[in-house]
């Protein structure tokens, strides 16, 4: 199912504890590092870098591949995939194969093929955001920083870092 | 259970947009954070915070709680992506075109815009290597034919101040984007309530905030929107394109993709001219914002009332009349001379140099907001020497017709 409604996004968020990221990059000023970084030190995600390249990330382990994780830590709640749109479909068979509920594409990462796979396979979607706004818009981070989160309510919600 | 979306209207955000109870306290009202600095976590969060890949308040002078929720009304009440107040109208156009420009670059200005905004643009900006070209926004190939190369934006008013043209934004907007440029509009005189310039294509909004959304006169302040749908990767603009040598090596277009613009114009423009709003003057605008609604629909139908007497008195020579809200301008017979004499007959009217105020409020622009400027430079901002400009309040308007009359007749005698 393709997911973008704000109740939608944030069910899943609730729903998500473990993060598999397709793509990690250890260079601070990726993208992709700066979720990374985000997920691991500002929300209580177990989030684990997937790069062949890479042996470790900020002292997170990392796994070659989807397949390394799912045979070291069991099927990943959800995949954050920071790949070139040519290269998604071989990403989507390696999600579904490690038994992931979830795949998150982030800006930029789309191929439609790939996202209909996925769908198909009975995984939860989510195409062209960033799975750091999304949190931060729900978790308050965006209002910090003056941006329109789209949240009224009248309801108390937990403080900064409580999840 | 799965709760259905809805939308919500402008006067429920107008009073919730960005204020959520307070997650510390519970506190319903907006609280006022009134602190220089916040403590951090850890080190690894302080970190994180200055490398700008967490989210949290470091020092007031970049970001502050009570100053975010003014900020994130604004944004939703303009329809933008965010927003970054600052500490008055001025500062807030200034931190818009330095997110944009440096020296050897140029803007594009409608002419007969605020004075004080023609002095910025025109005298310090012209002093720090950035040209303004200022036209006639009426003349659409005329502002065409201004872009040039080096153009980094236009900018042009809702409502000219005090000249009362209404521009045309969808036509102006057209005109920005063929030229790869952002139209960057001061909505201060309609605000949000009245005209959303981001729907009719402008990129960015500015507000002097001391004026309707404050609405009571008792703070100064402003506030940049940016509607988040301008592409800021492109080679026009290096600021947000390039390496920032202010972020170590930071590409603002990359990292931050839609919200590029607002965070340079926060961490880098706002963070080195250092000019923040308070949170106590963010926290009442936010209570003025509260109430902008209601306000706005009075202020217009009071001003509609005095536009009418006006044009009906022999001693007025013309009236201006508002297109949108409740500032305009109107000319006595009798001149400059009489012009003063109404002025200083007066009771209930408020002569200063402010607009918006709950109160209404009246000015002679030629000896007052304009008189840096040249004859000529105020012919082009629609000013003539007899015009008197009002800023029509909430009162009970037979009072204000009531003080009108009165003045009108010692004008006329004077």
């Amino acid at each position: 199912m393709i997911l973008s409604t704000p109740a939608q996004l944030r069910a899943l968020l609730d729903a998500t504890r473990t993060i598999a990221m397709v793509g990690a990059s250890a260079n601070s000023l990726r993208p992709s590092y700066t979720v990374f970084s985000y997920l691991r030190t500002a929300t209580p995600y177990d989030v684990t870098p997937i790069n062949p390249t890479l042996s470790e990330l900020d002292g997170v382990a990392a796994y070659p591949s989807l397949a390394a994780y799912a045979a070291g830590r069991g099927a990943p709640d959800l995949v954050d995939v920071f790949r070139k749109p040519s290269e998604l479909l071989a990403v989507v068979d390696d999600a579904i194969a490690a038994g992931a509920k979830a795949i998150w594409f982030q800006y930029g990462v789309v191929n439609p093929q790939a996202i209909a796979r996925a769908d198909a396979a009975g995984l939860n979607v989510v195409v062209d955001r960033c799975i750091k706004v999304e949190h931060a818009r729900i978790r308050g981070g965006l209002s910090t920083a003056g941006l329109n989160s789209g949240v009224i309510t009248s309801r108390r919600t937990p403080p900064r870092g409580a999840g | 259970m799965m709760q259905r979306e809805k939308t919500f209207g402008f006067s429920t955000r107008a009073l919730h947009a960005g204020t959520p109870p307070d997650p510390a306290t519970g506190a319903r009202a907006a609280p006022i954070y009134q602190t220089a600095a916040f403590v951090f976590d850890s080190t690894e969060q302080a970190a994180e915070l200055f490398a700008l890949r967490g989210y949290g308040h470091i020092y007031s002078r970049i970001s502050n709680p009570t100053v975010a929720a003014f900020e994130e009304r604004m944004a939703s009440l303009e329809g933008g992506l965010g927003a970054v107040a600052c500490s008055s109208g001025l500062a807030a156009q200034l931190c818009a075109v330095l997110s944009l420009a440096a020296a050897g670059d140029g803007l594009v200005c409608a002419q007969g815009v605020y004075g004080g905004t023609v002095t910025q643009f025109g005298v310090t900006l012209k002093r720090m290597g950035i040209e303004t070209t200022f036209v006639a926004i009426e003349d659409l190939d005329a502002v065409r034919a201004a872009i040039g190369p080096a153009t980094k934006l236009l900018f042009c008013e809702t409502v000219g101040n005090p000249s009362g043209v209404l521009a045309d934004l969808s036509s102006l907007a057209e005109i920005a984007h063929e030229r790869g440029i952002p139209l960057v509009v001061d909505n201060t005189f309609a605000t949000p309530y009245l005209l959303r310039p981001i729907e009719h294509g402008a990129d960015i909004v500015v507000h002097s905030a001391t004026k309707f959304i404050n609405g009571h006169g008792t703070a100064i302040g402003g506030v940049i929107v940016e509607a988040g749908t301008f592409p800021w990767d492109s080679p026009r603009f290096p600021l947000l394109s390039q390496p920032s040598p202010g972020y170590h090596g930071k590409v603002f277009a990359e990292t931050f993709g839609e919200y590029a613009f607002l965070m340079r114009a926060r961490t880098e423009v706002l963070r080195d001219i250092g000019a923040q709003m308070s949170p106590m003057d963010a926290w009442l605008a936010l209570i003025g914002l509260e109430t902008l609604p209601l306000r706005m629909e009075r202020h217009v139908e009071n001003a509609r009332v005095v536009a009418e007497f006006l044009a009906a008195r022999p001693e007025v020579a013309w009236v201006r009349a508002p297109q949108l809200g409740s500032v305009f301008t109107f000319g006595l017979r009798g001149g400059r001379a009489a012009g003063a004499a109404f002025i200083d007959a007066l009771e209930l009217w408020s002569h200063l140099a402010n607009v918006g105020d709950a109160k209404s409020l009246v000015i002679h622009p030629a000896s007052t907001t304009h008189s840096q400027l040249s004859d000529d430079e105020m012919r082009k901002a629609g000013v003539e020497p007899e015009s008197v400009r009002l800023s029509v309040g909430l009162e009970d308007v037979d009072d204000l017709l009531w003080d009108l009359d009165n003045a009108l007749r010692a004008a006329d005698a004077a």
